[in-house]
Order: C-alpha cells, then sequence, then structure tokens
C-alpha cells in the first residue's frame, strides 16, 4: 500500500524570530467594556509570519480573529506581551502596512480613480503621479473601463477589486486582510482569491489572512493558524504544502487539499462547537 | 445534456411581442402623469372657487378670512402702486438679505461647531447637556432680546434667523460625524491620513448629506426668524408689511404676504436641491416620484 505524503504538517510554536515581517509574542489583549468590565479579546497569543508568507487565521466567530490584525495595524496596544511588525515594535501605523476589509471601505463620494489615488496622496505624492499609478493599478485589477465610475455603480466583486488596488497601490510589505471576500458569492470569490494570490506572488508582500471559510484558508495559506473559542489563543499551526502557483477553481478537487481541509477541520470543529454553544447561552 | 435554444422565428415573434407591451406600457404611464396633474388643477380650482364663492355669499366672512380675488388685488395693487412702507420689491429685498445673511452665518457655524464637537468626545460629552437645553429653549423669544440689544435694524433680524438656524444646523451636522462609517475612517487611517485630512477627505463629505437635508429645513427657520424679528419691531420688510395689515384689519393683506413669503421660499428650495444634487452627485440617483 502507497502512503500518500501528508501535505499539512502541524508545527510546534516557538518564540518568533526577531526579524520575521510580524512578530507576535505571548500576547494578551484586555479591555474595558462601556459599563466597566474586563473582556479579555484574545489571550497568550503566539504568531509569527516569515516575510513573504502568506498566513491565514481561522477560528469559530467571535473569537478575536480581527483583533490580532488591529494590533499589528497599531489600532489596539497589547496588554501584555510585544507585537514587532519587520524587527521594530509596534507604535504607530506603519506606512508598510496595507488593509483590506471586510465591509466596503471605499469612500462613495469618491470615483474609481480618486479612490485608488487616494493612499499616495494621503501620502504626499504629486497629484500626476498619483493619478498615473492609481491608472496602472485601475487597469492591473482590469477595471480599465470603469476609472470615473462611483462605487455604488460598480458590482461587489468590482468594488472589492478597487479595494485591491486602493490597497496594492502603497506597495505594502505587510498585507492583512479580514474576511475580504465573505461578503461575495460563490463564483466572485473564487476569481477574486486568484487575483489576490497573483498580485501577492508580484509583490511579495507577507500577508495575513483573517476567514471563518476553513477552505478558503487551505487554498490561499503556507500556514494556518486554528484559534480557540474566545478568549482566543492559538490552538495549532499547520503548514500548507501544497504546490504554487494554485488555481482556485481546480484546487478544492485535488485530493491532497481535501485530506489537509479534513484534518484541520477535526481540530477546528471542537471550537466551532464550544463557540457556539457559549453564543446560545449568553446570547451574544 | 443538450442545450435547447430558440429557432430564429420564435425570437423575431417574441421581439415582436416585447415592442407592444412596451408600448402599452410606456403609454399607461403617459396617461398616469396627465391624470395626476389635472387632479392637482382640479383640487387647486375647486378649492378657491368654493373659497370665492363662500366669501362672495358671506358663507365665508372674506373681513376676516379674504377671498382669493381680495388676495390677488391686494398683490397687484402693491407691486403697481407700491405697499404703504415703500415699493413691494425693497420689502422683499429686505427680508431676503435678512434670512440669507442669518442663513450663511448660522449654517457655517453651525457646520464647525458639529464637526469640531463631532470629533471631539470630551467637548461632546460635556456641551450636550447645554445644546439640549438650548435647543428647547423656545428660540423666537430671543427675538426681543435682540430687538431690545440690537435696535430696529438688520442686524436683530439677522441675529434671530442665525439662533434659529444655527441649532438645526449643528444637531445634524453633529450627528452626520458621528454616524461616519468607522472602517472607512481606519481605511483612510491606514492609506496614511492625517487626523485633518481624515476630517476633510472623510468626516465631512460622509456628514454632507444630514447637513443638505438640514439645510432644507433651516432655510424655512431663517426665513420665519427674520420675518418674526420685523414683526417685533422694523422698519422695513415683509414682516413689517403683515403687521401693518393686521393692525389695519386688512385680511387680504396678510394672506397676499404670506403668499409672497411662500413663493419665496419655493424659489429658494428649488436652488438649495440644484446645489445638493450638483454637490452629491455621487449618490445613487433615488426613484422618481410619481408625477413630478
Amino acid at each position: 500500500m502507497q502512503v500518500q505524503p501528508m501535505a499539512a504538517e502541524k508545527l510546534s510554536q516557538a518564540a518568533p524570530q526577531a526579524d520575521a515581517a510580524i512578530a507576535i509574542d505571548d500576547v494578551t489583549l484586555r479591555f474595558v467594556t462601556p459599563d466597566g468590565h474586563m473582556m479579555t479579546a484574545i489571550r497568550d497569543f503566539t504568531m509569527t509570519v516569515a516575510r513573504g508568507e502568506f498566513a491565514c487565521v481561522v477560528g469559530p466567530t467571535g473569537c478575536g480573529k480581527s483583533t490580532t490584525l488591529n494590533l499589528v495595524t497599531g489600532l489596539l496596544r497589547p496588554t501584555t506581551g510585544n507585537v514587532r511588525v519587520m524587527g521594530t515594535p509596534v507604535t504607530d501605523i506603519s506606512r508598510d502596512i496595507g488593509f483590506v476589509f471586510q465591509a466596503d471601505a471605499l469612500f462613495p463620494w469618491r470615483s474609481v480613480i480618486d479612490n485608488v489615488a487616494a493612499g499616495p496622496l494621503y501620502r504626499g505624492t504629486p497629484k500626476a503621479q498619483a493619478y498615473d499609478r492609481a491608472r496602472d493599478w485601475i487597469a492591473r485589477v482590469g477595471l480599465g473601463r470603469f476609472e470615473k465610475h462611483y462605487p455604488h455603480q460598480l458590482s461587489g466583486g468590482m468594488r472589492k477589486r478597487v479595494a485591491l488596488a486602493q490597497t496594492f497601490i502603497n506597495q505594502p510589505k505587510i498585507l492583512l486582510m479580514d474576511e475580504p471576500f465573505s461578503a461575495l458569492d460563490m463564483q466572485t470569490r473564487t476569481a477574486m482569491q486568484d487575483e489576490l494570490l497573483d498580485l501577492w506572488s508580484e509583490q511579495k508582500s507577507s500577508v495575513v489572512f483573517v476567514t471563518h471559510d476553513l477552505e478558503e484558508a487551505v487554498a490561499l495559506a503556507d500556514k494556518v493558524y486554528v484559534l480557540t473559542a474566545g478568549p482566543g489563543t492559538v490552538k495549532s499551526v499547520y503548514r500548507i504544502d501544497l504546490p504554487r502557483p494554485r488555481v482556485m477553481a481546480d484546487i478544492r478537487y485535488d485530493p491532497n487539499f481535501v485530506e489537509i481541509a479534513k484534518v484541520i477541520w477535526n481540530d477546528l470543529r471542537e471550537e466551532v462547537q464550544l463557540g457556539q454553544s457559549r453564543t446560545l447561552q449568553t446570547g451574544h | 445534456m443538450t442545450a435547447i435554444s430558440p429557432t430564429a422565428n420564435q425570437a423575431a415573434v417574441r421581439d415582436a411581442s416585447i415592442a407592444v407591451a412596451e408600448a402599452r406600457a410606456r403609454a399607461r404611464l403617459r396617461r398616469r402623469h396627465a391624470l395626476v396633474i389635472s387632479l392637482r388643477l382640479a383640487i387647486l380650482v375647486v378649492f378657491l372657487g368654493l373659497w370665492e364663492l363662500g366669501a362672495d355669499y358671506n358663507i365665508i366672512d372674506p373681513f376676516f378670512f379674504a377671498s382669493p380675488s381680495g388676495i390677488w388685488q391686494q398683490i397687484w395693487s402693491w407691486i403697481t402702486e407700491g405697499t404703504s412702507q415703500g415699493p413691494l420689491w425693497l420689502q422683499i429685498y429686505v427680508t431676503l438679505e435678512e434670512t440669507f445673511l442669518g442663513f450663511v452665518i448660522g449654517a457655517l457655524g453651525g457646520i464647525a461647531a458639529g464637526i469640531i464637537l463631532g470629533r471631539n468626545r470630551l467637548l461632546a460629552d460635556v456641551f450636550s447637556i447645554y445644546i439640549k437645553i438650548a435647543n428647547s429653549v423656545p428660540r423666537v423669544v430671543l427675538g426681543s432680546v435682540f430687538i431690545i440689544a440690537l435696535g430696529l435694524g438688520m442686524a436683530s433680524k439677522v441675529a434671530l434667523a442665525v439662533v434659529m438656524v444655527f441649532f438645526v444646523v449643528f444637531a445634524n451636522a453633529f450627528q452626520g460625524v458621528r454616524e461616519a462609517d468607522r472602517a472607512m475612517i481606519a481605511n483612510a487611517q491606514i492609506l496614511g491620513a492625517s487626523p485633518f485630512q481624515i476630517t476633510r477627505t472623510v468626516i465631512i463629505p460622509s456628514a454632507m448629506s444630514w447637513i443638505l437635508a438640514s439645510l432644507h429645513v433651516s432655510f424655512g427657520f431663517a426665513l420665519v426668524g427674520a420675518v418674526v424679528g420685523e414683526f417685533l419691531g422694523a422698519k422695513q420688510g415683509m414682516g413689517l408689511l403683515i403687521s401693518t395689515a393686521q393692525g389695519a384689519f386688512n385680511a387680504n393683506g396678510v394672506f397676499a404676504a404670506m403668499i409672497i413669503l411662500a413663493v419665496m421660499a419655493l424659489v429658494v428650495e428649488f436652488i438649495i436641491t440644484r446645489f445638493e444634487n450638483y454637490v452629491v452627485k455621487w449618490r445613487p440617483a433615488p426613484f422618481n416620484e410619481q408625477g413630478t
């Protein structure tokens, strides 16, 4: 009997290397709710993303997935532990960071080209140059004919393309994505995932991609972090050794992919059940 | 699996029947439009006709409640012969000038205050109670104070109009700033915007639809402020015209001045709507109201 090479390797967590793109070292984050209670969002959280690596974070609803991203941006500060980006502790929003939101975060009063040019303009790039680059990026995401359109005139998938162009034009070394494609239909989502992998392989950025969709995580990532039900901490880390370039429409029929997804799902399932029963008990 | 496609003949028949159905639907829309307009006219004619007849047969006493023909004669004599306090145009001009000055100052002040308080949590928490109090005071009463302090001239009317406008615009601008989308602000922040850039390029545009909504209402308030101010004591203006007519038991005069004021308000409302459409051209077009 031939033994299939197992493509999902469970990694043991070690203290992060100092020069990693993102190093979250033993972070706990508590905050005070408006009615004066302490809430622990994540506890004892350790995560390393090497330069050029694509990491996905999966976990049950409300386990603090998005919190990890906000720690990297500096919008949230850890209560204990420390967060380093490119070797330096996070103090302010780094210019190296790009963020793609779950919700539509485009500016509805700006046309496509004005939206995409926003980043360079905020950062003081001369107008002509900013618009040249914007035009270039709009063409790269395939929206050349829609430069003058307003967001409300575009479909959900097209708006996501604009959001990608808006983020990538700043050439972020670190790309944070918070369930960016969860509102899209299946076909559009597959297309956007391919688009993202293309852009990522060109730009060589380090990615943290938060999703609740395990298959999406396995299909995209080099490394998958499974979080426990809240307060979130890392339950296990898997390395995904599926060959690249990957084609999203085909990869889900790949037997290796199915095998990996099954292994990780077994791990994740208990947490999802725990999270759901807790939600039913507390009502939030 | 076989794909089934219609024959050319079937397609042609289908296209023809669609064209017929479309023509019918368009004709129906046109008929409905005409119906709405004629019903509107009919209601106006019946209303004015009943009023006029009622006045003729003394069912409605024209001494107290005027009559359409009397009102029209009053307006016509004001236009041709002028009013007791000078030409009609001058009265309209004076009132409009007070209204506009009050409207512009009050709106700009309201927008500025709304944005500053909306962006600053502490200031908002501290001042919110006073704003509520100031908002619940019947501000028209301040007109008397302004007449005492600022005299019978233009300043007292402008001040009253400012006070009337300020709070409405302020409340909306404040709300608009607070409602600005969190994700959008975070997006701008991460794209590299400074706090000032965020205010200018995210907060103000997103508060704009709230502010514009308040401008519609508050122009009416500015007009009320100016007219009431003139009412309380003035040397010129539409408010004085009304108060003079009232003193002379001239019901026709009161109604005539009221109609002139309504026309002024409608014209300005039209201009504000045009301005709004120009400023927020990025918004999806609203569904057209039937018959407008």
